[in-house]
């Protein structure tokens, strides 16, 4: 399970009912293994976060030369003091979340879940032993985890996400395949970092994204220092020799042609998507849709699955987004209309969103093609603008990299239908923005609104 | 500040040979020439700048860009990054010790980028064919400006500033103390440092001083930060206090003397106390308040209003002044925001007024505004007290939280001022009337929901709208606990 079923169980609790959670991770192919809490907590946000941090970090200190702070010329970082401190941090996390469950009177067990019949679930620990569990009502927050290229090598050699966050030496030269913003996120702080680092990518960037956005990014990744290799895919990884880190070949072919490349790395991480955890939990014993391509699971609005008593929530459900806030708020308000007769239901447009690369992208709302799309290109209005932090005045750094546009609906009273912001702080300043698209603000609206100065965010108003 | 000429069609004096008189050349100023000329308009610019008291002065752009905001930002980020330094050794960096800043280096990296942006202005003003005279002066007549070029030479249009620093009248103040029209521009560092005043020139100034590792001290008469929200202004200056700045509360100064050693006796008393007390500083700078320069523009001479005690002009909504064509906007305007982009916006639409057709008029409601404190504070709308005081407590509702910034957690950094509200109207819809958050990029934070309270937002709508993980600004999406449930509001969980 992972946080927002851990809100439901709270809010569950709260009105008397009883509540199991059964919460276990499957090792990695590496034998990486973590506490309870989930993605969000052990392998995505926050030590996606706090690493992104100590590479924001980084920066900081070469921009504080620029202010007068002196010491010395080298500095260098060190994983292991990071990532301890990190691992510190979630441990106290998932301690957490263990006595908030004891608080609430939530049963919790470190068990693999699965369906064995209706409204019975088996749950089997570490050791094997197996016990079965009913209830009234069941929510499926499985998840997902990291998928694998299925070439020579892949597991035995390469790494996840699952263990990048938590692996016990430096990473040294490593080879990022993907293009997500887990690829891009992960790529840009081990950068930030010192690490010589290189993207291989099989077509665009950011998939799903505004794609005007998305080469921005690769733009300013790529001026800082990270290796893109474009159109091309592994075909074979190879170990050269052992090691913390080792050293590894990568074979790849071209998508456009014949062509095959070499590399040698320490680490190659693989970064190309997530599969649902939702094909070994005996699903099919109690007659739970899947669609069988994907593995997610369709609900109705009320997240409720084809079984009346079965519900689902967060990253393995179909056509809705893969993020922790949803997650929690829909988690939260289907425990509040089952228990406490509330008719709310989880909110799942202009839902705002942060890739946390080097330069961090805010989003909510519509990307500029997907509102060409819908609307017509006649019928919206992008109103747009560069802008130079003046933080980064003083150290001279990336003028006009900077940007922000905003996207409106002519025929609806120029409203905005989507805000796009690439710069520092990014989350914190779309997170307002987020809110007044909720209230509907129009561009007139957005003209009237003062800015605060100086800050970035002043450029959107 | 900015007065403006416009031009009568039955003009009793000679040919007005602009369109436009700017007087003042800073933000209000420039945004309003700039956009006249827009219009096609003849414009002209007079900006000139009175050496302070200490021989400081500087180039065109006003306070803003001069001595104000940015110069300000600049060292606050130099203090920050003081911070970020401290914090990159607990996320891995080995930086090794010592660690020092260079007052002069800082000093010269700002002043550069200032003159560069003094060098913009002048240049977008030739750009737009706007006329700009570096020239002092005053009314001759309403139609008229006096200018005194720096020779003498009387020339037909004059420049004025805007408010300026005040300074203390004890003895002393003047001769041996400095005011924000100097501090951004010394050379060298000002050392020990006694900061007196309690705005938020005051506490940003202190702040940043204590960032970059000077002995910093605050003398406070009363209140820190009046007429922001009280509790928000507790939590600013205890912040600062655990940051390092030492404060002297409900103290006054009484006089500055000079030592031999060239440092600067102060001598205070206690009002708590009674006491009278004494120190040496290196630096004294007055932080306490600021007031128009009107008696230079020869304003009486003209009829234009100023308020009796303020000194400032007076307007109405659509920034005119008791004199049909002369207006003005800004710092040196009664009963307005001190704030660079209320100035600049309305100055923009001033011009559209004048000259192009437009009737929209400056709403200078919930204008949002920050304190870049070293745990900055931002808000937008009503203080509590000011709400409870227009609705009394019984019809609004206030929901808050303490976080922790998930920046905090590795550094291992104090996170006990970190601080957010929301104060509602307590009935059905529960329209928000204010918003209040203290810590980390809290200008970026409000800028978005200042926004939504210009649409009208909700404390439901508030609700409804997903949260950015992670940030600081989703807490806002999170807030449920209210002052009067009396819960414990410290948010827990990742």
């Amino acid at each position: 399970s992972c946080p927002y079923s851990c809100y439901c169980l709270h809010e569950a609790a709260k009105y008397e009912k009883k509540v199991m959670v059964l919460d276990f991770v499957t090792p990695t192919p590496l034998g990486n293994s973590w506490g309870l809490g989930g993605t969000c907590v052990n392998v995505g946000c926050i030590p996606k976060k706090l690493m992104h941090q100590a590479a924001l970090l980084g920066q900081a200190l070469e921009d504080s030369r620029k202010f007068g702070w002196q010491f010395t010329e080298e500095v260098k970082h060190n994983w292991m003091t990071m990532t301890e401190s990190v691992q510190n941090y979630i441990g106290s996390l998932n301690w957490g979340y263990r006595v908030a469950l004891r608080e609430k009177k939530v049963t919790y067990e470190n068990a693999y879940g699965e369906f064995v019949g209706p409204h019975t679930v088996k749950a089997t620990n570490k050791r094997g032993v197996e016990k079965l569990y009913t209830a009234e009502r069941f929510l499926i927050a499985t998840g997902e985890r990291p998928r694998y290229l299925g070439i020579p090598g892949d597991k035995e050699y390469c790494i996840s996400s699952d263990d990048l966050f938590s692996l016990p030496y430096c990473p040294g030269k490593t080879l990022v395949v993907g293009a997500s913003y887990v690829a891009l996120e992960c790529a840009g702080f081990l950068a930030g970092l010192g690490l010589d680092v290189t993207v291989m990518v099989r077509s665009i960037l950011l998939r799903g994204f505004d794609q005007d956005i998305a080469n921005k990014i690769g733009e300013y990744m790529e001026g800082h220092g990270i290796n893109f290799i474009r159109e091309f895919v592994p075909i074979k990884v190879e170990q050269i020799e052992e090691g913390t880190p080792g050293r590894l070949k990568v074979i790849a072919k071209s998508t456009k042609g014949n062509q095959i490349i070499e590399g040698e790395y320490n680490t190659v991480l693989l970064a190309i998507g997530r599969d649902s955890c939702t094909r070994k939990i005996g699903l099919d014993k109690v007659g739970v849709q899947i669609n069988e391509k994907t593995g997610k699971i369709p609900v109705n609005d009320e997240e409720q699955t084809n079984v009346p008593y079965i519900y689902a929530v967060g990253d393995i459900l179909q056509d809705k987004l893969e993020l922790t806030p949803v997650a929690i708020q829909a988690g939260r308000l289907l425990v509040q209309r089952l228990y406490a007769g509330a008719t709310s239901k989880c909110d799942y447009v202009n839902v705002p969103t942060t890739v946390f690369t080097p330069l961090e992208y805010g989003a909510c709302g519509y990307s500029e093609e997907t509102a060409v799309e819908k609307f017509g290109e006649e019928n919206i209005e992008v109103y747009h603008s560069h802008f130079w932090p003046l933080e980064w005045t003083v150290p001279s750094r990336d003028n006009n990299k900077c940007y922000a546009k905003i996207i409106c609906n002519i025929q609806d009273n120029e409203r905005v239908i989507g805000f796009h912001v690439l710069g520092p702080n990014a989350g914190e300043v779309t997170q307002g923005f987020a809110a007044a698209i909720k209230c509907g603000m129009t561009k007139e609206q957005l003209d009237s609104t003062i800015g605060i100065h100086p800050v970035c965010a002043e450029v959107c108003v | 500040p900015v007065l403006l000429l416009e031009p009568v069609p039955q003009n009793p004096g000679p040919q007005n040979e602009y369109d436009l008189l700017v007087i003042g050349g800073g933000s209000g100023g420039l945004a309003c020439a700039k956009e006249a000329a827009q219009f096609g308009r003849k414009v002209a610019v007079l900006d000139y700048v009175e050496p302070s008291p200490q021989g400081t002065k500087w180039g065109l752009g006003g306070t803003c860009v001069n001595v104000g905001c940015i110069p300000k930002k600049l060292m606050h980020q130099a203090a920050l990054l003081g911070s970020a330094l401290k914090d990159a050794q607990h996320y891995g960096w080995n930086i090794a010790q010592p660690v020092h800043h260079t007052w002069s280096l800082m000093a010269q990296a700002v002043q550069n980028y200032v003159k560069s942006l003094n060098w913009g202005h002048r240049v977008q003003l030739q750009d737009k064919k706007v006329k700009y005279f570096n020239m002092k002066g005053s009314f001759s007549d309403p139609y008229t400006i006096r200018g005194l070029t720096k020779a003498g030479k009387e020339v037909s249009c004059c420049v004025i500033s805007a408010i300026l620093p005040v300074c203390s009248q004890i003895a002393g103040a003047l001769e041996y103390g400095i005011t924000s029209d100097d501090l951004f521009w010394l050379k060298k560092s000002p050392g020990k440092t006694l900061v007196v005043g309690a705005s938020y020139v005051s506490l940003e100034c202190a702040g940043f001083l204590t960032g970059i590792g000077l002995d910093t001290t605050v003398m406070m008469r009363s209140i820190p930060l009046r007429g922001f929200d009280q509790q928000m202004a507790s939590l600013v200056t205890e912040h600062m206090e655990s940051y390092g700045t030492k404060f002297l509360k409900r103290c006054f100064p009484t006089k500055v003397e000079k030592l031999e050693s060239n440092r600067l006796q102060v001598t205070w008393k206690n009002t708590d106390l009674g006491t009278e007390e004494t120190d040496s500083f290196d630096t004294v700078m007055w932080a306490v308040g600021r007031a128009p320069d009107t008696e230079a523009l020869n304003l009486e001479a003209v009829g234009v209003k100023t308020n009796s005690e303020t000194g400032k002009i007076v307007v109405d909504a659509s920034e005119a002044t008791s004199v049909p064509h002369i207006y003005a906007i800004g710092d040196i305007t009664e009963g307005r925001p001190e704030l660079t982009p209320t100035a600049i916006a309305a100055g923009k639409l001033l011009a559209q007024r004048l000259f192009g057709q437009s009737s929209e008029l400056m709403d200078y409601d919930n204008v949002p505004t920050t304190v870049f404190t070293p745990l900055e504070y931002g808000c937008v709308g009503l203080s509590e007290e000011m709400a409870v005081r227009c609705y009394g407590s019984d019809n609004i509702e206030v929901y808050h939280a303490y976080y922790k910034p998930l920046e905090f957690t590795v550094a291992e950094r104090d996170a006990t001022q970190c601080y957010m509200k929301v104060v509602c109207l307590r009935e059905r819809e529960q329209r928000i009337l204010g918003l209040h958050f203290i810590g980390p990029n809290a200008g970026e934070v409000i800028q978005g929901f200042a926004l939504g309270i210009k649409c009208g937002a909700t404390y439901p709508q508030l609700m409804k709208t997903i949260g950015i993980h992670p940030t600081c600004a989703e807490e806002i999406t999170k807030l449920h606990i209210t002052k009067r449930s009396g819960l414990d509001a410290t948010v827990t969980g990742c």
